[in-house]
């Protein structure tokens, strides 16, 4: 395991800033263990390589001129392909797009440029970010870097597992049901979902665009809080964008938590919950107890209707989002295509879109379609409400709240493929903070069969500051072991 | 057609007008120019008009006050809290194969409801069932018919163009009464200067027509107010055949096409209204305040029916001259800054109504378009007044004018129009008409309706420059002298 | 078609007439497991009907924000090149799209 990077993204912006090391090397010991590591975790889908060597001369040269620099100098990043960027193809795993090479970047891609990020190149996900496990896309399976016949989780799979192997110093994912913060826990790696309405959502190709929120994934806290605090902020390309400024939250990261109310859902350890990761993320709690917070049972009793309504808004704005993929203005076009436009759609979009999409687009269509208004989306809006009014009963007695990230250890490769609702239940655990819209982070716990566990926690809205500080606290980093 | 035939037949016409908010520079969500008609395909297009992946929608702040003035004007009650809602259904004009627009059911509200344009020549309120805000998708162009055309081209330009949504009641009963109501829609909008109605496409309408004993048929594809009548001629003729028959009219959407005039039927299936309309969430909800609903109030313009009765009041105007000259905004400002510079409102007014806008007609444009100018309208009732040509003459000079857009000055002297009144100059006409028909003269002597002749035959020989008083008097004058002769 | 088992069912039909509404085409194979899938996610989503909603406010934007909007002012737009370079089909400077009818 050689050109693991050896210090953090914040040390690395340190030594930048002091000449101590040059954007250049910076990337190239990316790139080294890219080419050392990915043929077999399969992170990447695109190395922007020609790119990314402009960019760090450019940092570079204007460092020796004595110019300031951006808050990531000399960082290596990596992007989900589902963030645009400009001359770059942008696929979201997904043959609908495979070749498709956008005009315009990303809000987040412009904040990582302008901060002086180097970006290295846009990793694998689930196909449209469907799924838990990454196996959904259309260029193969991203491999979990500490066991090889596991998946690294889903839909962030390439983004975590890259910055697990250490082939960039932290990488965006985006986070609808669960997809920054799963991988983040199957591959023992720091990610968080922002406050909705935090980091911009302009140029992320939409999942589900009530849902959907960028995150950052880093080694550690720190790491995880710089990137936060580069991307994050209001956007006027983006309606729903907060306008409220943005919390530094590298500077709170160091308070201690003594005094801290955590509330712990009964719902998080119940039946559906792997035993064995109930046991480890108890052991965690007990961790924050001895660093002085006081700990209580509560419960979110709209928590079991959470999954299906989060599934219900999911396929149904996502039956709405991808509506454009048609091939008639970029994407998959049909070699043989039929000369009637309704045909001409139909037979663009069965051979665009993977079993997965396809699944999702129809029962999202039927939940949507006459009659069915009512009984789906609407009650799902509704159990929504309830859910949002347990979380707020919750937030007056306690500062946060935590739990496990996963109901169960990394799957195999394979093993839930089959089972759409099997793989489904995988996200009950994440999906009340987007359908609330709350932060949460996923933080390394422990492992079970050498396999990663992660601790999840919840604040309320804006409160990123108390993930941050308890997540310092509670994380367990792995030391050594990886497959890579 | 008129209404009472219509309420025979029990026909029901509804419409749903949409019309450009052409006063917007930008489009509706995002900055790309609107002014698009000039410049050629897929030019004013962005990421977000476009429907590029990851791009996301922002209201324009103008269109939310255009569409509080016309809300106002028709008399509408606005909402307190109105939601963006995506309609859903795919087709080759639409690039994100959603349209962000609005709705009134299942919980959604549109921007007002309820309201009511008054029509005073059909003694009508044609009453308003809402108003909404929605975006124009792309322009299709087809080989020859769209049932013939082998493909289609798309321009994608007007796509994400700002549109108000203006939707009627079902009550009309003619399609006259639908050309009267769209024309005083247009005005009202003219007026208050957020539709140019007479931009190419600015207002669009579908129409929905039923007769008693049918099922309700959407007819799309009305470009222009001519084609409203005829097409709703058209199709008010084939339902009542297909009844005739003993055939139950199906519900459709039918595609009125300007080229063949007719109908032709686009598809059948019922589930194709199936839009599944749900909110749209890249946008948030539009909160109106008195506050903002009263400021807006405060700037709006002159609307035409306040607009008739100050005509009627300040320049004393009969109601008709009035009514007629603010049915067209465009006609309107011309009469009043003519009035400005000729202050003869009821000369005026009868030039611009009559003749102006009958010689407008058969050139096929618009006041605005055409290039006289009330200048010009007034050196050619000047030049009436100070005799130099008579009036019968100013009639083919204003002809002249809005076809060539010259002053009346030159077109008179290049068409040696002058009136002709000195004495000797039409005596001389008169001696050769006397010469050339010497048996009317004799007649003359005796018969009045013989005189008339050959006055007419001296007006003719002066191509009609003759001053006919002149002319009656010197003829007359003549037979006298012959009459003393013999 | 009583029991609310049944009312949970999507027939073959509807599979059917989604996919078309969804212009998604689906080979006959395709239909039939996807008829099977769906109704076991369908049958997990009935765990909706149990929530009391009564009088529930639906909840779609979180953060409860109001007016955003923006100045009626003009950007500059992509160039044809730029907005036809993934278009498969081209014609002139229109995207070629197949025929209507």
């Amino acid at each position: 395991m050689t050109h693991f990077p050896e210090f953090s993204a914040r040390e690395t912006v340190k030594k930048v800033k002091s000449g101590q090391l040059s954007a250049t090397e910076s990337l190239e010991t990316s790139l080294k263990r890219i080419r050392e590591a990915d043929n077999k975790i399969h992170a990447f889908l695109t190395v922007m390589e020609s790119k990314a060597r402009i960019q760090a001369e450019d940092i570079d040269h204007r460092a020796r001129r004595g110019e300031l620099l951006g808050r990531l100098a000399g960082v290596t990043v990596a992007v989900k392909d589902n963030m645009s960027t400009r001359g770059v193809p942008t696929t979201c795993s997904s043959r609908m797009l495979e070749g498709y090479v956008p005009q315009y970047d990303a809000t987040v891609v412009e904040r990582l440029r302008k901060e002086d990020a180097i970006i290295v190149g846009k990793t694998n996900m689930d196909e449209f970010a469907m799924g838990t496990t990454t196996e959904s896309s259309h260029f193969g399976p991203t491999k979990n870097p500490w066991n090889l016949d596991y998946v690294s989780g889903g839909s962030s799979g390439g983004s975590a597992a890259a910055v697990a192997a250490g082939e960039v110093g932290v990488a965006l994912g985006s986070d609808t049901g669960g997809s920054v913060r799963c991988p983040a826990s199957f591959c023992s790696v720091v990610g968080l979902k922002p406050t909705y309405g935090l980091v911009s959502r302009y140029g992320l190709i939409a999942y589900a665009n009530s849902l959907d929120q960028i995150g950052p994934i880093a080694r550690d806290i720190g790491d995880c809080a710089l990137l936060l605090d580069a991307v994050a902020g209001h956007d006027p390309l983006d309606s729903t964008s907060s306008p409220d400024p943005v919390r530094n939250h590298l500077e709170s990261l160091e308070e201690p938590v003594d005094g801290l109310r955590v509330g712990v859902p009964e719902e998080f350890f119940g039946e559906g919950v792997d035993p064995r990761v109930s046991r480890e993320v108890s052991k965690a709690i007990m961790r924050l107890e001895d660093e002085g917070v006081t700990t209580s049972k509560i419960s979110l009793p709209s928590l079991r209707y959470s999954l299906a309504a989060y599934y219900v808004l999911a396929m149904s704005e996502a039956s709405s989002n991808l509506a454009r993929y048609d091939g008639l203005r970029y994407g998959f076009s049909h070699p043989q295509p039929k000369d009637d436009w309704e045909s001409y759609y139909s037979r663009n979009r069965r051979a665009g879109f993977g079993a997965e999409v396809r699944r999702r687009i129809i029962l999202g269509t039927y939940a949507l379609s006459a009659g069915y208004y009512d009984r789906y989306y609407l009650k799902a809006l509704q159990i929504r409400s309830l859910l949002r009014n347990d979380f707020e009963k919750a937030f007056k007695t306690c500062d946060v709240l935590v739990g496990p990230t996963m109901p169960v250890i990394p799957l195999k490769l394979g093993e839930r493929i089959d089972d759409p609702l099997a793989l489904y239940m995988c996200d009950i655990l994440t999906v009340p903070a987007n359908l609330v819209g709350c932060p949460a982070i996923s933080v390394p716990c422990s492992m079970v069969n050498h396999l990663p566990v992660g601790v999840q926690v919840f604040a309320p809205f804006f409160r990123e500051d108390l993930l941050l500080r308890i997540g310092r606290v509670v994380a367990q980093p792995l030391e050594g072991g990886l497959a890579v | 057609m008129n209404s009472s035939r219509g309420v025979q037949l029990g026909l029901k016409i509804g419409l749903e007008v949409h019309c450009q908010i052409t006063s917007l520079k930008s489009k509706l969500f995002c900055g790309c120019s609107a002014d698009y008609r000039r410049d050629p395909p897929n030019t004013h297009l962005c990421p977000v008009c476009l429907g590029l992946p990851g791009s996301l929608p922002v209201l324009n702040e103008q269109a939310v006050a255009a569409s509080t003035m016309v809300a106002l004007a028709l008399g509408c009650e606005i909402q307190n809290l109105n939601y963006p809602y995506r309609k859903n259904y795919y087709y080759p004009d639409m690039p994100k194969n959603f349209q962000i627009s609005q709705y009134d059911q299942a919980g959604a509200v549109p921007f007002a409801v309820k309201g009511k344009v008054s029509i005073r020549s059909a003694n009508k309120d044609v009453a308003i069932t809402r108003i909404q805000m929605e975006e124009d998708p792309g322009k299709l162009y087809y080989l020859g018919t769209i049932d013939s055309s082998p493909y289609t081209l798309v321009d994608y330009n007007r796509a994400g163009i700002g549109l108000l949504e203006i939707v009627t009641e079902p009550t009309l009963e003619s399609p006259q009464e639908a050309r009267l109501f769209l024309q005083k829609l247009r005005s009202i909008l003219e007026h208050l200067g957020v539709s140019d109605g007479g931009l190419e496409g600015a207002m669009r309408c579908d129409a929905n027509v039923s007769i008693a004993g049918g099922r309700r048929v959407e007819v799309k594809n009305i470009s222009s107010f001519k084609e409203v009548e005829r097409a709703l001629g058209f199709e008010i003729s084939r339902q009542r055949s297909l009844l005739a028959k003993g055939i139950r009219v199906p519900m459709e959407t039918r595609h009125w096409d300007d080229i063949r005039r007719v109908t032709v039927s686009l598809r059948t299936k019922e589930e194709e209204h199936d839009y599944r309309y749900f909110p749209e969430a890249d946008l948030v909800p539009i909160s109106m305040s008195k506050e903002y609903i009263l400021a807006v109030k405060a700037m709006m313009p002159e609307l035409p029916d306040a607009r008739r009765d100050r005509l009627m009041k300040q320049y004393n105007l009969p109601e008709y001259n009035a009514s007629v000259l603010t049915r067209d905004k465009g006609l309107a400002d011309f009469f009043e800054k003519s009035v400005q510079i000729y202050n003869r409102p009821k000369e005026v007014s009868n030039w611009v109504m009559t003749d102006l806008q009958r010689w407008l007609r058969e050139e096929d444009v618009e006041i605005g378009e055409s290039k006289v100018t009330s200048d010009m309208l007034v050196e050619m009732l000047s030049l009436i007044d100070n005799g130099t040509i008579s009036g019968k003459i100013a009639k083919s000079v204003l002809r002249e004018m809005v076809k060539t857009g010259k002053k009346p000055r030159e077109i008179i002297h290049e068409q040696s129009l002058l009136r002709i009144d000195s004495v000797a100059q039409i005596e001389t006409v008169v001696e050769e008409v006397f010469r050339d028909s010497p048996q009317a003269v004799e007649d003359a002597l005796t018969d009045e309706k013989t005189v008339n002749f050959l006055v007419g035959q001296v007006m003719r020989h002066t191509e009609r420059k003759a001053d006919p008083e002149m002319t009656n008097r010197l003829v007359r004058r003549k037979l006298a002298q012959l009459c003393q002769k013999t | 078609m009583g029991s609310t088992e049944e009312q949970n069912c999507i027939t073959l039909k509807q599979v059917e007439h989604v996919a078309g509404l969804a212009r998604i085409e689906l080979s006959e194979e395709e239909k039939q497991l996807l008829t099977i899938q769906l109704n076991t996610i369908l049958d997990y989503f009935r765990i909706l009907d149990e929530a009391d909603t009564e009088k529930v406010q639906p909840l779609l934007s979180v953060l409860g924000l109001r007016n955003v909007w923006r100045r009626d002012e003009t950007r500059p737009s992509l160039t044809v090149e730029e907005v036809l370079s993934n278009a498969p089909r081209k014609e002139r400077d229109y995207i070629r799209a197949p025929r209507i009818m």
